[in-house]
């Protein structure tokens, strides 16, 4: 999973580990390389170390053991303030007492630039979001979106090369996040930054960065681009962290090269690829999206193994039916169908038989 | 919104104004929340509010002269003070009946010890003529009268003539001094009865029935008194030399003077007092230098309470800054600590003080030990305004630290980090993104600690010496031992303006929105 030793590294972390106790690994042996211009996502749920990895990068936490390194040199003994990198905060951190003039105007003072060289730099950064008639407001009097957007401008407006943007998203409402997450994303193509961007929010994550690092318990689990991710998560925890997922529980029966046979608990059989089993007789858990799951047998090759399903619930959500089945005594199975004219709604009670393609179903560690 | 400027005020649906509705339905809820906080209202209105502006009140009151010399203050009125002439015997006459009868009500004791603010040896002057003042001759009068005719003896006779108002009318002067004489015994639940009649009574009644006069009485007994003495004047008494001989300041011009501007009911007498000016017939006039003190001690206890303020400030600052830094279990352990001197009282910490900081003291001795200061050259830490600054920036800093720690707790460190990656000095990001937001906090602390600092009354009596004293102390002092309450409330008057007006000022300056206690 770790791709050091890349030329054309812009950041990377070697080796890195941090504790605030002495006892506990908050981050395990970290090993990233981004080179310039990527948008990568640090994405896991909270207490991953992913938000450490963060601040170490910024300066604000040092790393316990290992070395971090920005444009091929070694930061770790350089302080934040010398570092260059723009950062946007959770809660914009935007400064109360000055207007946003003034706050895009800070990082230009403390870097000693004229006056109008200053001006000129935060009118275009605020063109740049958007913003240009607030200059003179105060960040209280602003929307959570245009804070937000406030503080996107103040972390570029001194041309950093790399920004690190802490959850920026987390504090708004789902519509202006969903258009917020486009904007950034726009922005930084244009500019040609090199983005490191910390969420929780597997939708963000997959809609807006070239590669996602997805972090549990320390450790980088996947390091991928977003389709990768997600069509092909190499252990049970990605696959159960990005998107909605359905897996049922079973001992390796047969191999045949990419392909094998899982006997589930109940005895039925199944189709599935294998990517962390390796020989018979190793329990596995199999993983399967709820809209590769196909319940029309013309639509399966003939030799596909099936199982028998009861459907639970039917729930309309305009766009897509979503279906719970129980299967194989997991009565927490769920399928969607497309809300397509020809599309057959299941009824609650009825019992069918379901089935998929060997490679949509992946056999993951049984942990 | 629209609606309501196109087309007048909006109507509620039952066609009332919208605002009016709005206001009866808010009024049950408006009345319910007053009489939660009615207790306390009346609690503090009855055991605060009032006595201060009773007190406040004390500062331009002066009934005393009036109520007890009441003929002497109209007599004056006839008077020029500036000519540099004592009055005439007539004010004599006056202030001889009003005199008789604050005698007997003892109170020109006390109205002697009110003047003697003004001007020094009117408590003795008023106390020595009470003594002398029945042993006047003016028994010759009494004698005259009842000669004429013996009814005179008789007080039942006063009451018949003075319960006339016609007669009170006629005769005013002796009306009035019988109607306050007889009220005397009156207000003891006795009648004059067969009580002897006072010779002032007489004296009076000479003064009102003289040759001069004329009567149109007619009463039998008061037109034979007036016939007789147009036909032969009785023999007289005169008061200037008998007032002489009590005490010959009686022909003090100043004495005079006093009286006369003390007269009106209402002063500002104590406040020109409280200011270092006095009374003149020339109107106010500034005080001679060497008696000037409150001016200077107005400006000092200022000075000494911003100074307070001042260190307050350098010595809280870090500590609420690392008091809001620490995890919040360390941070409650120095809380506490702060909070501890609250534990002990006042008097102590302040005695404490005393300890440490004198001639053979810890710090001095200290001092001393390694070398710092010579033996005979200890430093004079105590009983000057270094000693009160000292106390008191101790006593008062835990006011600054609260609320400084307070809004502190509320700054998010994520600012600090914010200025940082944008590229800030450690001391950059302190000094414009942390202090800018702390300031509430500083205003809201320096508000508490100068407006306590400049009132205090314990330290500063304890430590301050002479030099070290405050305003409040000399206030005291006017409360409890010259007991001049005038005095003291004029001088606490001018401190409450004092800082109201600070305050004033601070609210146009820094403005009072930006004073925050916490969160």
């Amino acid at each position: 999973m770790a791709d050091t030793g890349r030329s054309d590294a812009f950041v990377e972390f070697e080796r890195v580990q941090k504790s605030y106790d002495g006892e506990n690994l908050v981050v395990k042996d970290l090993n990233l390389s981004m080179p310039k211009g990527e948008f990568l996502t640090m994405l896991g749920p909270s207490g991953s170390g992913k938000t450490t990895c963060l601040m170490m990068l910024a300066g604000f936490e040092t790393a316990t053991h290992g070395d971090i390194r920005l444009d091929g040199t070694s930061i770790n003994n350089i302080p934040p303030h010398k570092r260059g990198i723009g950062m946007v905060f959770q809660n914009y951190a935007l400064f109360p007492h000055m207007t946003v003039a003034e706050n895009l105007s800070f990082p230009l003072e403390v870097r000693k630039m004229g006056k109008s060289e200053r001006e000129a730099k935060v009118n275009r950064a605020l063109e740049m979001v958007q913003m240009g008639a607030f200059g003179g407001r105060r960040p209280a009097q602003l929307s959570g979106g245009q804070q937000q957007r406030i503080a996107l401008a103040r972390a570029l407006v001194f041309e950093a090369e790399l920004v690190l943007m802490d959850e920026p998203l987390g504090a708004l409402d789902k519509q202006l996040r969903e258009h917020m997450q486009f904007e950034i994303k726009r922005i930084a193509d244009n500019l040609g930054i090199t983005v490191v961007y910390v969420t929780h929010d597997q939708t963000e994550a997959l809609t807006m960065s070239d590669r996602v690092a997805v972090f549990n318990d320390g450790v980088i689990q996947q390091l991928a681009p977003p389709d990768t991710l997600y069509e092909a998560p190499e252990n049970s925890f990605v696959a159960q962290f990005i998107g909605e997922n359905n897996t049922l529980e079973g001992v390796v029966t047969e191999m045949m090269g990419d392909a094998c046979v899982v006997r589930l608990d109940d005895g039925s059989e199944l189709d599935a690829t294998p990517i962390n089993v390796s020989k018979v007789g190793e329990r596995t858990r199999v993983s399967i999206r709820p809209e590769r799951v196909e319940f029309n047998k013309e639509r399966l090759s003939p030799d596909a193994h099936t199982l028998k399903a009861q459907v639970m619930e039917f729930i309309y959500m305009g766009d897509i039916f979503r279906t719970r089945l129980k299967v194989a005594g997991n009565d927490e199975f769920i399928i969607k169908t497309r809300n397509a004219p020809d599309q057959v709604r299941l009824e609650p009670g009825s019992e069918i038989e379901i089935g998929w393609l060997a490679r949509d179903c992946r056999a993951l560690d049984a942990s | 919104m629209s609606d309501a400027t196109s087309s007048g005020p909006m109507l509620a649906a039952d066609g009332t104004p919208l605002k009016t509705s709005l206001a009866r339905s808010l009024r049950m809820r408006k009345l319910r929340a007053l009489m939660l906080i009615a207790p306390l209202l009346l609690f503090v209105l009855i055991t605060f509010i009032a006595p201060i502006l009773q007190m406040l009140l004390r500062s331009v009151e002066n009934q005393i002269v009036s109520d007890t010399l009441p003929e002497t203050v109209v007599a004056l009125e006839q008077w020029d003070a500036t000519t540099g002439d004592i009055p005439g015997e007539f004010a004599f006459e006056a202030i001889y009946l009003d005199l008789a009868i604050a005698v007997e009500q003892k109170l020109h004791t006390r109205l002697g010890s009110r003047l003697n603010y003004e001007e020094t040896g009117m408590a003795s002057l008023f106390r020595k003529s009470g003594r002398r003042i029945g042993r006047f001759d003016t028994d010759v009068y009494t004698d005259q009268f009842t000669d004429l005719n013996a009814a005179w003896e008789d007080p039942e006779t006063w009451y018949e003539i003075f319960g006339d108002e016609r007669n009170v009318a006629e005769l005013p002067l002796v009306g009035r001094s019988w109607q306050r004489w007889a009220a005397l015994f009156e207000a003891e639940g006795e009648t004059v009865g067969k009580r002897d009649l006072e010779d002032f009574l007489f004296a009076a009644l000479h003064y009102e029935t003289r040759q001069d006069r004329y009567i149109t009485s007619e009463n039998p007994l008061l037109l034979q008194a007036m016939r007789a003495q147009s036909e032969t004047p009785f023999e007289t008494s005169r008061l200037i030399p008998q007032f002489e001989d009590a005490d010959e300041d009686w022909l003090d011009h100043a004495v005079w003077q006093t009286i006369k501007t003390y007269s009106p009911r209402y002063t500002s007498g104590y406040f020109l007092n409280a200011i270092d000016m006095e009374k003149s017939p020339e109107g106010a006039v500034a005080k001679p230098e060497n008696l000037q003190i409150y001016i200077k001690l107005f400006w000092r206890t200022l000075f000494m309470s911003l100074v307070i303020t001042g260190s307050c400030i350098l010595l809280g600052y870090p500590v609420a800054w690392i008091l809001a830094n620490l995890p919040s279990r360390s941070a409650n352990l120095l809380l506490i600590l702060v909070l501890l001197p609250f534990w002990t009282s006042l008097l102590v910490r302040t005695s404490a003080w005393k300890v440490m900081l004198q001639d053979q003291g810890v710090i001095n001795n200290v001092l001393v030990w390694i070398g710092l200061v010579a033996e005979n050259d200890r430093l004079a830490l105590i009983n000057n305004q270094t000693g009160t600054i000292i106390a008191m920036t101790h006593i008062l800093l835990p006011f600054m630290i609260l609320p400084l720690y307070s809004v502190m707790k509320t700054i998010s460190p994520s600012y600090l980090r914010a200025a940082k990656s944008l590229g800030a000095t450690n001391w950059t990001a302190f000094w414009r993104v942390y202090f800018p937001q702390s300031v509430p906090g500083i205003g809201a602390g320096s508000i508490l600690v100068f407006i306590l600092a400049i009132g205090y009354y314990i330290t500063p009596e304890i430590v301050g010496g002479t030099s070290g004293i405050f305003i409040s102390n000399r206030i005291a002092y006017h409360i409890s031992s010259s007991l001049n309450w005038g005095l003291a409330a004029a001088l606490g008057a001018i401190l409450l303006v004092l800082v109201l007006g600070l305050y004033w000022c601070y609210d146009k300056i820094v403005g009072i929105d930006n004073v925050k206690l916490g969160g």
